[in-house]
């Protein structure tokens, strides 16, 4: 009986996979113990992201508890709204405004790391391509006609698609291939970040109380067997 | 001194015994109880469920006190309790996670009943009980998936509102309505489906778990070799199979939750997305009426019933045909003509109807999670013919097959 169910969903994977067919075969380090990544991604974030994007759900006081900066540190260097650093990230952008100069008012970007995923996140970072066609020269085949214009162009460089959909540099940005791998990657740690804060803690205490439970069930079993002996 | 102490708490249970049926009850349920001692792996998830229809309850209520059930403000809160709530992403997830594995529980619970026959005569209206809980259920998940008020949260609601607009003669248009409380999911459906989520579905499911537990008592627990232990009685009436339920299975039960909470603990602390299973991905943009995500998918535990829908092209026709699904699981006492009640004893047809019917729940499970192209129609369409002929050809296939002699008394393996 278990042998057929095993098989039975064995036949069905090929289906299953291809059915997720959005998220880009990209490989991205997420790795939330590297607390000096996170802050590189945080001063990205802060310095290209967030004049435009909000992270409303998530407060700036937070970013430097779990982040291991000092709440002066955070001000200086992350605040550039005159908010206090127990404030939300919110944007001193209008929502018309946004959506008057791009189309579409600028997402919130809290959650994307849960809802998008770092892989497309990494993806889309990658990706963008001049595109004359468009409105600000620039397209994503991640997000095709996509609104944002290409912020991190100026350390990239900008890149043309060829027929084959390869992306090429076409022109140098301040930064090298390996040097822009690592900011897109130490970005995305942020955001993946702040899609879930408690992902710094949770699973440090799960092995704790799995640890705790192992111990319970261990006695529990030896309680069960000595209340059976005396059966039969 | 301790002698005096005993005296005083046994004249204190003496004093409540008088007044109200505390020692007779525990006697009656626990103590006294007498359950075949031939349980195995399956009838671990009675206690179960009742284990994860508690913590549902506990964490609910520390979700209540910090959530805000309106449009504007619901995604936040959800967001306020995952942040800024000491503790509250734990609570958060051992709600979120306790009601997938609530419906983990519930369907071995039933697989259990079906394979031992406990829906046999004497025990037709526990497993009544049991599918009214079942239904309660579901009515319960499907409305707190609204409260985080999500993409998924709210295409979900209005897709499957929009079921009952398949009803003819003008009524299904004005019963969404009157269930949506609005043209469209909005405001005061939040708010209702937040009233009944939190206080009628559980106050009935209370009532209705309560009756499911006596009505086991009254006929007692059928077990692996679907025979009756109170045919052989010692000379003090006591079932000779039979053991106290307490200690004996008090403390297995204590383990199977221990071995529970291992895996529930490695969900909530490693994975408590179920990779988009348990909490998927579109549901952490909060919902906007005016983008439809590009596929809209039940939760898993709706999945088998939602690929059933799809599988039929009419959609009326499709509407009933889920219903169906369902309300057919209500008949089983009477669809089941076997002699026996245990799959052990049972002839290879029986064997065989089961191993299809797990199949074809498991891959319309699968389908009802996917977008629906034509192969995936199509198996959909065969599973549910399987699962529909499971039960409707159940009184000739239980009829014909011949059985296997039954044991007298209860077997050990």
């Amino acid at each position: 009986m278990r042998s057929i169910i095993r098989t039975v969903l064995l036949l069905m994977t090929p289906v299953m996979a291809s059915a997720s067919g959005a998220v880009p075969d990209v490989h991205v380090e997420v790795d939330l113990a590297n607390i000096a990544g996170l802050q590189r991604g945080a001063q990205t974030f802060f310095n290209y992201c967030a004049s435009c994007h909000s992270a409303k759900y998530q407060r700036y006081s937070r970013v430097a508890e779990d982040l291991q900066l000092s709440y002066d540190q955070v001000e200086a260097n992350m605040v550039f709204t005159g908010a206090k650093v127990t404030d939300h990230v919110v944007v001193a952008m209008d929502p018309e405004d946004g959506e008057r100069w791009f189309g579409q008012a600028p997402p919130d970007l809290t959650l994307v790391g849960r809802s998008r995923g770092p892989e497309w996140l990494y993806a889309y970072l990658k990706s963008y391509h001049n595109d004359s066609s468009r409105p600000l020269g620039v397209n994503n085949p991640l997000l095709p006609g996509t609104a944002m214009p290409a912020v991190l162009a100026s350390l990239q460089g900008e890149q043309e698609m060829d027929a084959d959909g390869h992306l090429h540099l076409v022109t140098e940005g301040s930064l090298d291939e390996a040097e822009y791998d690592r900011l897109v990657t130490d970005l995305v740690n942020f955001m993946v970040y702040i899609g879930e804060p408690a992902q710094m803690v949770r699973g440090s205490i799960g092995v704790k109380v799995i640890l705790f439970l192992m111990l319970f069930t261990f006695l529990a079993y030896l309680l069960k067997r000595e209340f059976w002996k005396d059966l039969h | 001194m301790v002698a005096t102490l005993k005296e005083l708490l046994i004249g204190l249970l003496g004093w409540v015994d008088t007044r109200f049926p505390l020692t007779k009850w525990w006697n009656e349920h626990l103590a006294q109880y007498y359950a075949p001692k031939n349980f195995n792996f399956w009838y671990f998830f009675g206690s179960l469920a009742l284990l994860v229809f508690v913590n549902q309850i506990v964490t609910g209520i520390f979700l209540t006190m910090n959530y805000k059930p309106s449009e504007a403000e619901a995604f936040a809160s959800v967001e306020y309790i995952m942040r800024d709530v000491s503790w509250g992403w734990l609570i958060r997830y051992m709600h979120s996670v306790g009601a997938s594995l609530f419906f983990v529980v519930i369907y071995l619970h039933m697989f259990r009943g079906l394979i031992y026959g406990s829906y046999k005569n004497p025990r037709e209206l526990l497993w009544l009980f049991g599918m009214v809980i079942y239904l309660l259920l579901m009515a319960e998940a499907f409305m707190g998936y609204l409260l985080p008020w999500g993409q998924m949260s709210f295409w979900g609601a209005q897709v499957i509102i929009n079921l009952f607009g398949a009803i003819p003669f003008g009524i299904g248009d004005a019963l969404t309505i009157w269930i949506r409380g609005d043209f469209a999911v909005g405001d005061p459906t939040l708010n209702r489906f937040f009233a009944l989520h939190v206080a009628a579905i559980p106050l009935l499911l209370v009532a209705l778990v309560f009756f499911h537990i006596i009505a086991l008592h009254e006929v007692g627990s059928n077990n692996p070799d679907g025979i009756d232990i109170k045919k052989h009685k010692g000379p003090d009436g006591i079932p000779l199979d039979g053991i106290p339920f307490h200690p004996y299975y008090t403390v297995k039960d204590i383990f199977g939750t221990g071995v529970f909470l291992i895996l529930f603990a490695v969900i909530i602390f490693f994975a408590p997305e179920m990779t988009g299973k348990f909490l998927e991905a579109d549901n952490f943009v909060a919902s906007n009426p005016m983008v439809t995500p590009t596929h809209i998918a039940p939760l898993w535990y709706f999945a088998p019933f939602y690929a059933i829908l799809r599988a039929v092209p009419d959609k009326l026709m499709g509407v009933m045909a889920m219903g169906g699904s369902i309300g057919v699981m209500f008949l089983l006492p009477w669809l089941d003509r076997s002699p026996v009640n245990s799959i052990r004893y049972r002839g290879p047809l029986t064997k065989i109807a089961v191993t299809l019917f797990v199949i074809a729940f498991l891959v319309l499970g699968a389908l009802g999670t996917m977008p629906a192209g034509d192969t995936e129609t199509l198996i959909a369409r065969i599973c549910s013919v399987i699962y529909f002929a499971f039960f409707l050809l159940m009184p000739i296939y239980t009829t014909i097959e011949k059985t296997l002699p039954e044991p007298d008394r209860v077997t050990m393996k």
